[in-house]
């Protein structure tokens, strides 16, 4: 199969940058676990902790979002 | 892949791209952004959000008059059940009172009755024992005449003759012995 | 639209971009900035559905609310709760700015879903705007009503003296990189799960695993649902974070 190396980089670092929202994945992940566990263990107090769980999600997901939208540009743009 | 196939690669990239970065697109979008949210912001700011606002101010308002008109009901209905329970004491009291006066009245009328019948029946006894001595009396008299007859004949019959004076004493000396 | 380009050569194709294009609506042609073209279209959908809920659906005024309007006081509810409980009491006057933010944003959001739509705020030009918006709310209010104080926000006071300098640029630059973040937020989760949805729907043309394939653009379509409205719900709480920074920038 003859090709472009250029291409070959190119798609390997759109495969590479993708894991990074792996790490994303594992982040929010891990904020609605020890949400769920904190919640569990203080349901009265659950309640009124909701908006920070979803502040919390939102920053740990951005940075997902930010590798996949790495992998958009190398993918489309470069 | 051949050149062809490249170079038709290229085109579709250049027609596909990243939209999102067209950047000769944005002035398009960002001038009919800003005009949808001046547009949003004003129909909420002034229909919309004061409309809703004063619904639910009015709704809140409409709940807790009526959470007080039932307060009030309920005060009423323990004032009407606190009143009820005072008449209701008042009327027991009333009807003892009653009874107590209608039995004492009764016992009155029965004493006098009572009475009434006694003093009766006690000049009755008395009448009844002044007639029982009027013919205790009677008997008596016809007794000593009785009496004073047989002794009379039986002396006569004896062959002596008494006089009635030594008689009728002798016979009421023996009757009151 | 798909097969045109590559059909040739393979049956699976993806365009999953394609659904972003800004095209005009009437004719071919440049974009200029007044051009009337889809994005136009869907921001006037936007507001008509907007006016549809909040002012079309609370005309009864009732006191015993009609479907209609309990949505609509349901979604006045939800904003003014979450504006009281981040910002604080004395923030219910920027109620309308917010309220504006976040009906717009779950209107396109949700109206971006249906099929053949056009989704405005998966673009990072309209995204950009609204976090630039905030940021420039944000900023001057907190420099009007804070005077030099607000640059306390940068300072944390807490920490000890020594760190002090290091944690203000560590500050600033997370203060810079809040319209970045916020934007591309929204504009990423967006066009990563439409890009998604539409992957998935080139697998169908492989009739082996299309029933696969339409499994999962279900499954992915409940999940863009919740994804729509919770990022609305983030862009919104997070606009009153920093507008709690604002009004009370002491850390």
């Amino acid at each position: 199969m003859e090709g472009n190396i250029a291409e070959l980089g190119k798609y390997i670092g759109v495969g590479l940058t993708a894991i990074g929202m792996g790490g994303a994945a594992m982040g929010v992940g891990n904020v609605a676990g020890n949400y769920l566990s904190g919640a569990l263990r203080n349901p009265s107090a659950a309640a009124s902790q909701t908006a920070t769980l979803f502040i919390g999600m939102a920053f740990a997901e951005a940075l997902g979002i930010f590798s996949f939208l790495v992998a958009l540009l190398l993918m489309f743009a470069v | 892949m051949a050149t062809a196939t490249h170079g038709a690669e290229e085109l579709a990239k250049a027609e596909a791209g990243m939209p999102q970065l067209d950047f000769a697109t944005f002035p398009n979008q960002i001038f009919w952004l800003l005009v949808t949210l001046v547009v949003i912001y004003f129909v909420l700011s002034k229909i919309a959000l004061p409309r809703i606002s004063t619904v639910l101010a009015e709704r809140s308002g409409t709940i807790m008059n009526d959470i007080s008109a039932a307060e009030e009901l309920k005060l009423k209905a323990k004032e009407a059940e606190e009143a009820y329970n005072a008449a209701l004491a008042e009327a027991k009291a009333q009807a003892q009172q009653i009874a107590n006066e209608t039995r004492a009245t009764i016992q009155a009328d029965l004493d006098a009755a009572t009475a009434k019948a006694d003093a009766e029946i006690s000049a009755k006894a008395a009448e009844s024992a002044k007639a029982i001595a009027e013919i205790r009396d009677g008997a008596m008299d016809s007794v000593k005449d009785v009496a004073k007859e047989t002794a009379k004949e039986l002396v006569a019959a004896m062959g002596a003759s008494a006089d009635a004076r030594t008689i009728t004493a002798a016979i009421t000396a023996r009757m009151k012995g | 639209m798909a097969t045109e380009a590559h059909g040739s050569e393979s049956s699976l194709v993806f365009h999953p971009m394609d659904q972003f294009k800004v095209t005009p609506l009437f004719g071919e042609g440049p974009v200029h900035w007044y051009t009337i073209t889809n994005v136009t279209l869907w921001m006037a959908i936007t507001v008509l559905a907007v006016i549809l809920l909040l002012v079309v659906g609370s005309r009864g005024r009732a006191i015993v609310p009609s479907k209609g309007q309990s949505i609509a006081e349901l979604a006045y509810g939800f904003v003014y709760k979450m504006i009281e409980d981040v910002t604080g009491k004395d923030a219910v006057k920027y109620f309308p700015y917010v309220m504006t933010l976040f009906i717009f944003i779950v209107f396109s959001n949700m109206l971006g879903l249906l099929p053949l739509s056009f989704t405005t705020t998966s673009h990072i030009a309209v995204t950009g705007v609204l976090a630039v918006l905030v940021f420039l709310f944000v900023t001057i209010l907190g420099f009007v009503k804070n005077g030099s104080k607000f640059l306390a926000l940068f300072w944390v006071s807490s920490a000890p003296m020594a760190v002090r300098p290091l944690l203000a640029v560590i500050e600033l630059i997370s203060y810079f990189v809040r319209p970045v973040s916020h934007s591309i937020r929204l504009a990423g989760n967006m066009m990563a799960g439409h890009a998604v949805i539409k992957v998935f729907a080139g697998f169908a043309a492989i009739a082996a695993i299309s029933p696969v394939s339409i499994v999962a653009i279900t499954a992915m379509y409940g999940l863009e649902v919740l994804v729509a409205f919770i990022q609305a719900y983030v862009f919104t709480i997070l606009t009153c974070v920093y507008l709690k920074d604002a009004l009370h920038p002491v850390h």
